[in-house]
């Protein structure tokens, strides 16, 4: 960046921009005067929502080289007015915390710890089960023989910090499978 | 609200609460738990508006409003009765408002009876299967229209299967069906059975000095909020009510909520700026997990499940809705038809009853506390869990835990390694010895799941309003979103059963699963939410989406997944992501989001104009009938059929948004009113009324009848409960605890303890205790206490403060213990900490099976618990000296004479 | 000490593009203690975390104070009824003293002339607020004729029919966001031998991490007790594993280098608000010209006053004071002392001309007896 130069030196800096004291001006680095704002710095910002509570406070999503660098609230909304709580602005430590799993796992039964899975490996295994809980727990018909058409052997238990677009797959995708114990946040 | 207004969301915006001249927070820690909304309300008090927090504790919330008033958890109904009832014998209701929009002059049935004549009980009560039959609770029929008799409403479920019904929180979007469309009104209120004396009866002993005795607050704090409350509420003014889980998490916590609506509505406080009933959901998108439920008694826009009982489409449809009823619930099978459209598209035919038998049946509750207690049946091989942590967040967490120890396989989806993937190898249960790991049988799969900023998507907030996330990374690792597992399981899941020829595969083989992919390879959200819009299937506009549900046909020519939400992609568009600033609109700001329905941001606006149309005043305008143009205009978009002239009576028989009057304001109930009496839709009485909570230390000062009488109740060995009052046994539990968030965390903590910045504002586990009580059980400050209830015992660091008071009840000094319910044990969190869920117990609210989890009893002595096995003896040795059984305050009906005034009222009434 | 530097302490820096000085205005009495400041801090400048993870036993704080890596700190103060008539009394003797100047004196101390005065301050809050306007209605009994008259827009009266002490509880919360104060006669600044620390073009004062040396002169320079050298510079979460590689911006080597608030410089480098005000869900802190906050908090204090709560009082706002005043100005709702602030902050280099005048006078004489035993010794 910036190359030694003599005139760089405080003594010279001080008499140069006539900073007397030789505390506000002239003691100005070169590291100091280069400082922006690292938002500037951002390759693009996209418009979000916080997802903590449901007040929905807008939030820019600043991102340099892919990776997530600042999450601020959004001026723009007419709700938040670019506010945001202790946790809304937590959520970039959210989005790159370091003690974050970003690897599949899993317990085998009666196993003491976890052991790594490929994820492709493990959808099938979750597929199977399903589909043999599903067999061996179905119900065509109650007592009355009045239809059921349901699974008992299934159940979820969802967040509310999910998307309308993924509840809505999951409510379809159950439903047709016959599972209908399907329930979230909204019941806790 | 539902029930009461036609629609169970937010009546308001966040923003409009600036507009109040009163607000009055209940049930509800605004500032700690919504802060940036609680902005609002900063800016309302310095616009002079006052501020007023009922709550058991002095919170954050507390010390920026001009008034507390400390309340006795769960006697909410008691306070808010002795509103209606200062509100009624002071005459200081809203006549014309009241008289025009709500069912005050309808007359109901002479079989009626109520808790009043009968010892806390209303009439239809059934004392073997504890629930109630409402055919007394029916609006009379006018004369001249007998004939009509009762018309069917198809809600003549019983037994089990009406326990399967959830009332509250089916009318999300549309109020119950009512047995006549011509109900019998005496406009001059004299009428003994109209609604309002029968109001008038049922509050009478609901005076200041019941309050006091209930609540534990004085008679000049109780003025204090009457005075404020009714000075700030009429045509110039209006007053505005905000509430939590600190209403909803009761036996009774629907009918909180209907008691704040039925005084609202009297107050003339509905559909008018800077008034409602704002409902401060606690998650991201907590409205949108209930508009498009993963619930087990809703499909999406709030249409049933279907029960086993509605054997055909015609009477499924039948009982949501009455098609001659008036209002836009009648055209629910237009809903449901393309519903089933959209999820089976060619082969959801008329002929097939568009593949209603595609879907599974109720015939009983599914909710989630069921399925635990089916899980420590063994009946339940394997649990999703998503993005939730039940371990720690639901009640009885060790019930919770030991249930999953039940399973053949576990799916958990998430960010971190939280307690519910964690439990089988450093749950309290392997600490107890209770559990061993190498004994667990579970599979436990973790997947891990992407966040916010890393897929694009909808949350609905807390006003109702959907609001796109653009995505702005791709995820790590193996991380994915729910919409991306979800579509590769389904596929896969029908690739295995594609060549099946088994009956029960139908459903998948035929379901529409083809959503275009987005070059990541993940479906694109974009689709998905234009299937929830819906689609024209045939005709000029094929293919296109509906700009409005009522578009939607039930002939087969309209698809949708959830009829409220059409409008959200409105011509191509997706309206979720508009996004014109704030300071360049109005304060209606209805081009930033999309707000359900029809992108009306203040419901019920047609009550912000009078009969006549025009605004009650100028300083509460909002929608009026421009008499020129013929149509209903303001701000915001007319919740009210927009040509509609006020004058306008047509015949009730037309059924639809054509049956209603000018003046009927709740398009979404079949009388078009709000509702202050609810004939239909509450399965535990038609007004709200105050009983008191599973577990208390009080002997309810109103009613013999001690708790609320519908209950759902868990007897369990591992889900005791507390004595009744009185006895020398409920001693051994003498004081009563709630549980609460704090700003820093997050529910169970997922989200928050994992995080340094957030773990060190709030790093421990404490309990909140008064001086006086820290005083009589010896508990040091900062130091540690236990904290012993039925089911568990827990430790926590002890803040002793004066913002914890102790409350005289009739002669009695009740403690209460603050919870904050963040922590659990885990090896992996940031912070840890006991659970403060442990502690509760699983009793829940009939309408919408939501447990009690606001309020318990237990006692507390100071020091840390005890480790290993020994906590269990503590909790049991507690258990043995009060006597606890399975059954202990399981009864329903708590008057011995009770049971037998039951029957008769029953055969009465037949 | 420079010259006029009350109005702008940057007058003679001589920096190319002067700016008007900028600082916070911190409103303690709406504050709700969110904490949003002290995390959207840490966030934006990497700060590392502060913590043991243990209860402080301090109420709802639980980081203590302002230091290294904390730089908004929020307190918590419980008080019953005694603390609030004290305070109450306080505030009032200030204004009876003229000190802060709070509109007309008398109107504010005296409770026959409650409707006069301040009136601008209602008015810039209704302005302010966007429609709806309207009657203010805090410890009147207000009727719907009185909202009438007050929603025709004009209404310049005072809608305030305050009596003094309205509602006077028995009992508070207080809560209050402390930040560093820039001071405009700078202790830390003073002290600094490298000129690490600087005075920036918007009047801020500024730590240099590659200049600081980590010497801890300026440490205890500061009459606050605000700036702090960094003893552990790495952001290190305690569950840190074989996880994900972690962002390199969350590494923070500033081992040993002295840390204060920057009022986000590099921010306002770029016209951005610092990120505690940006976050601040209820505008507690605001941010802008030093000039307009000063002015913002006197009318703040003066409507308080005006509604009764004569505890309200500013901090810092006074130019006569023992750091010439502060960039950071406070409304406290007590005494400072109640919020761990010092009553009269005063610059240790303040009184360098005297103890220079005083050493030198000193070092006089020493060379005097030194003189006179060599010349005496010599006459032995």
């Amino acid at each position: 960046m910036s190359r030694f130069s003599p005139l760089e030196w405080p003594v010279f800096r001080q008499f140069r921009t006539a900073d007397s004291t030789g505390r506000s001006s002239a003691a100005v680095s070169q590291h100091t005067r280069d400082i922006t704002s690292r938002t500037e710095t951002a390759d693009r910002v996209v418009q979000s929502v916080c997802p903590y509570c449901a007040v929905g406070c807008g939030q820019k999503v600043y991102v340099k080289d892919e990776k997530v660098i600042q999450i601020e609230g959004d001026p723009d909304s007419p709700i938040s007015r670019g506010r945001l709580c202790p946790k809304g602005s937590a959520s970039e430590q959210l989005v790159n915390s370091p003690g974050r799993q970003t690897r599949v796992l899993y317990r085998a039964p009666r196993a003491t710890e976890w052991q790594q899975l490929d994820l492709n490996t493990a959808v099938d295994m979750v597929v199977d089960r399903f589909l043999e809980s599903r067999r061996r727990t179905w119900q065509d018909t109650d007592e009355q023989g009045r239809l059921l058409r349901r699974t008992m052997g299934i159940a979820a238990l969802g967040g509310a910090t999910l998307d309308n677009e993924e509840n809505y797959l999951i409510k379809k995708l159950f439903t047709a499978a016959g599972a209908v114990q399907i329930e979230n946040q909204a019941r806790i | 609200m539902g029930t009461s207004f036609g629609r169970g969301g937010a009546t308001q915006s966040l923003q409009d609460m600036a507009n109040a001249d009163c607000i009055v927070i209940q049930g509800s820690n605004m500032a700690e738990c919504h802060p940036v909304g609680f902005q609002w309300v900063t800016e309302a008090k310095a616009r002079g508006a006052k501020i007023i927090h009922v709550d058991p504790r002095f919170t954050r919330t507390t010390a920026v409003s001009d008034k507390h008033l400390p309340i006795r958890v769960g006697s909410d109904i008691a306070l808010l009765g002795g509103l209606i009832n200062y509100v009624l014998t002071h005459d200081l209701w809203f006549h014309e408002y009241v008289l025009a929009y709500t069912n005050a002059a309808t007359i109901i049935n002479d079989d009626y009876r109520d808790p009043e004549d009968l010892e806390g009980l209303f009439s239809g009560y059934d004392p073997d299967s504890g629930t109630y039959e409402h055919t007394s609770w029916s609006y009379r029929t006018a004369p001249g229209y007998e004939d009509e008799g009762a018309q069917d409403s198809g809600e003549d479920e019983h037994g089990d299967q009406k326990s399967g019904r959830a009332g509250g929180d089916e009318h999300g979007s549309g109020g119950p069906p009512l047995n006549t469309n011509h109900p019998d009104r005496d406009e001059s209120l004299q009428d003994p059975n109209t609604v309002l004396q029968i109001l008038k009866r049922h509050y009478a002993r609901y005076t200041p000095e019941m309050v006091r005795d209930t609540c534990g607050i004085s008679l000049e704090d109780f003025d204090y909020l009457a005075r404020a409350v009714t000075e700030n509420s009429g045509r110039e003014r209006t007053t505005c009510f905000a509430y939590a889980v600190g209403w909803t998490h009761h036996t009774l916590g629907a009918q909180f909520i209907r008691t704040a609506a039925v005084l609202q509505l009297l107050l003339g406080n509905v559909g008018r700026p800077g008034g409602g009933i704002m409902a401060l959901r606690g998650h991201a998108s907590i409205q949108g997990s209930t508009d498009i439920p993963t619930l087990f008694n809703l499909l999406p826009g709030y249409l049933p499940m279907p029960s086993v009982d509605k054997e055909s489409f015609d009477e499924y449809v039948d009982a949501i809705a009455v098609k001659k009823q008036k209002g836009f619930w009648a055209e629910a099978e237009a809903y449901t038809v393309s519903l089933l459209k959209a999820w089976w598209g060619d082969a959801a035919q008329e002929d097939n009853g568009w593949a209603y038998d595609y879907m599974p049946r109720l015939n009983g509750p599914h909710g989630t506390y069921q399925t635990v207690m089916a899980m420590l049946k063994d009946e339940v091989e394997g649990y999703f869990v998503l993005g939730q942590n039940p371990a720690i967040g639901s009640a009885n967490g060790r019930l919770q835990r030991l249930g999953m120890s039940h399973l053949k396989w576990l799916v958990v989806r998430d960010f971190n390694l939280i307690e519910s993937a964690t439990w089988w190898k450093d749950g309290p249960e392997i600490a107890t010895g209770e559990l061993r790991t190498e004994d667990i049988d579970t599979e436990v799969f973790f997947f891990p799941a992407a966040n916010h900023v890393e897929k694009a998507g909808t949350f609905t907030q807390t006003q109702r309003l959907l609001q796109w996330r653009h995505q702005a990374v791709n995820p790590p690792g193996d991380c994915q979103s729910e919409l991306q597992f979800f579509f590769e399981l389904g596929k896969r899941l029908r690739a295995k059963l594609a060549d099946s020829r088994d009956e029960r595969d139908r459903p998948l083989q035929e379901l529409t699963w083809d959503y275009p992919l987005l070059p990541e390879g993940e479906p694109d959200p974009r689709a998905v939410l234009a299937e929830i819009n819906g689609r024209h299937l045939t005709g000029p506009d094929k293919g296109k989406p509906l700009s409005s549900y009522t578009q939607m046909k039930a002939d087969g020519s309209t698809d949708g997944g959830c009829w409220i939400y059409t409008g959200v992609y409105a011509d191509g568009q997706n309206h979720a992501a508009d996004r014109k600033p704030g300071r360049e609109q109005d304060e209606i700001a209805s081009e930033w989001g999309w707000a359900w329905p029809a992108n009306r941001r203040i419901l019920y606006n047609r009550a912000s104009a009078d009969p006549e149309g025009k605004p009650w005043s100028e300083r509460k305008k909002l929608i009026w009938w421009d008499a020129q143009h013929k149509r209903w205009t303001g701000p915001d978009v007319p919740d009210f059929p927009v040509d509609k002239d006020p004058a306008a009576r047509p015949d009730p028989d037309l059924g639809g948004a054509a049956a209603l009057s000018g003046d009927d304001p709740f398009i979404m109930q079949a009388d078009g009113k709000g509702w202050l009496f609810a004939p239909r839709g509450m399965v535990d009485g038609p007004l709200p009324t105050h009983y008191e909570p599973q577990e208390s230390p009080v002997v309810n000062p109103l009613y013999a009848q001690q708790q609320n009488p519908a209950r759902e109740l868990f007897p369990h060995p591992g889900n005791l409960s507390a004595p009744e009052p009185g006895t020398p046994q409920a001693e051994v539990y003498p004081y009563m605890f709630t549980t609460y968030r704090l700003t820093e965390q997050h529910t169970a903590g997922g989200m928050s303890r994992w995080l340094p910045y957030l773990s060190e504002l709030q790093p421990e586990m404490f309990c909140e205790v008064s001086p006086e009580l820290a005083a009589e059980c010896g508990l040091e400050p900062y130091g540690w206490a236990t904290i012993v209830s039925p089911r568990s015992a827990i430790e926590a660091k002890v803040l002793v403060t004066d913002r914890m008071t102790p409350l005289d009840i009739g002669g009695r000094t009740v403690h209460q213990i603050g919870l904050p319910y963040h922590w659990g044990q885990g090896g992996d969190a940031v912070v840890t900490g006991d659970a403060a869920n442990d502690l509760l117990g699983i009793t829940l609210d009939p309408n919408v099976h939501i447990q009690e989890s606001k309020v318990g009893t237990c006692d507390i002595r100071p020091g840390r618990r005890p480790r290993g096995p020994e906590v269990l003896e503590l909790v049991s040795e507690y258990q043995e000296r009060a006597g606890l059984t399975p059954s202990t305050s399981n009864t329903k009906v708590t008057d011995p004479q009770r049971e037998l005034t039951a029957e008769q009222t029953e055969d009465g009434s037949q | 000490m420079t010259a006029d530097p009350a109005a702008n302490p940057t007058a003679d820096a001589h920096y190319d593009h002067p700016h008007p000085r900028k600082g916070f205005f911190t409103d303690t009495s709406i504050c709700i203690g969110c904490k949003a400041c002290e995390v959207a801090c840490k966030e934006w400048n990497r700060n590392p975390v502060d913590s043991d993870y243990e209860l402080l036993g301090s109420s709802y704080d639980n980081t203590g104070a302002l230091g290294a890596n904390t730089w908004r700190h929020v307190a918590f103060i419980e008080q019953g009824a005694e603390q609030i008539d004290r305070a109450r009394e306080s505030g009032r003797a200030l204004v009876d003293l003229g000190m802060p100047r709070v509109g007309p004196p008398e109107g504010a101390a005296s409770s026959k002339t409650t409707s006069q005065g301040t009136i601008p301050v209602t008015q810039a809050a209704a302005a302010g607020c966007g429609s709806g306007g309207g009657g203010c209605g805090c410890g009147g009994s207000p009727s719907p004729e009185d909202s009438a008259d007050s929603s025709d827009g004009q209404g310049p009266e005072s809608p305030v029919a305050a009596s003094v002490h309205p509602d006077t509880p028995d009992f508070r919360w207080l809560m209050s966001s402390d930040v560093c104060k820039h001071c405009t006669h700078a202790g830390c600044l003073d002290v600094c031998p490298t000129g690490a620390l600087f005075r920036t073009e918007y009047g801020t004062v500024v730590v240099q991490d590659d200049v600081c040396n980590g010497c801890g002169t300026c440490v205890a320079g500061c009459p606050f007790g605000v700036i702090e050298r960094r003893s552990d510079g790495v952001f290190e979460p305690k569950n840190q594993r074989d996880s994900p590689p972690v962002p390199d911006t969350v590494k923070v080597p500033q081992h040993g280098v002295a840390q204060k608030c920057t009022l986000c410089y590099d921010r306002m480098k770029n016209d951005q608000t610092p990120a505690c005000a940006q976050a601040c869900p209820t505008t507690s802190i605001k941010y802008g010209d030093h000039d307009s906050m000063a002015a913002t908090a006197r009318e703040r204090v003066a409507q308080l006053h005006e509604q009764g709560k004569t505890e309200a009082r500013l901090y810092g706002a006074n130019p006569n004071d023992g750091v010439g005043g502060t960039g950071s100005v406070f409304l406290l709702l007590d005494e400072p002392e109640t919020y761990g602030l010092p009553p009269d902050p005063r610059v240790p280099t303040a009184d360098l001309p005297y103890m220079f005048k005083r050493a030198g006078m000193a070092v006089a004489g020493m060379l005097a007896v030194g003189a006179v035993a060599f010349a005496s010794g010599g006459r032995r």
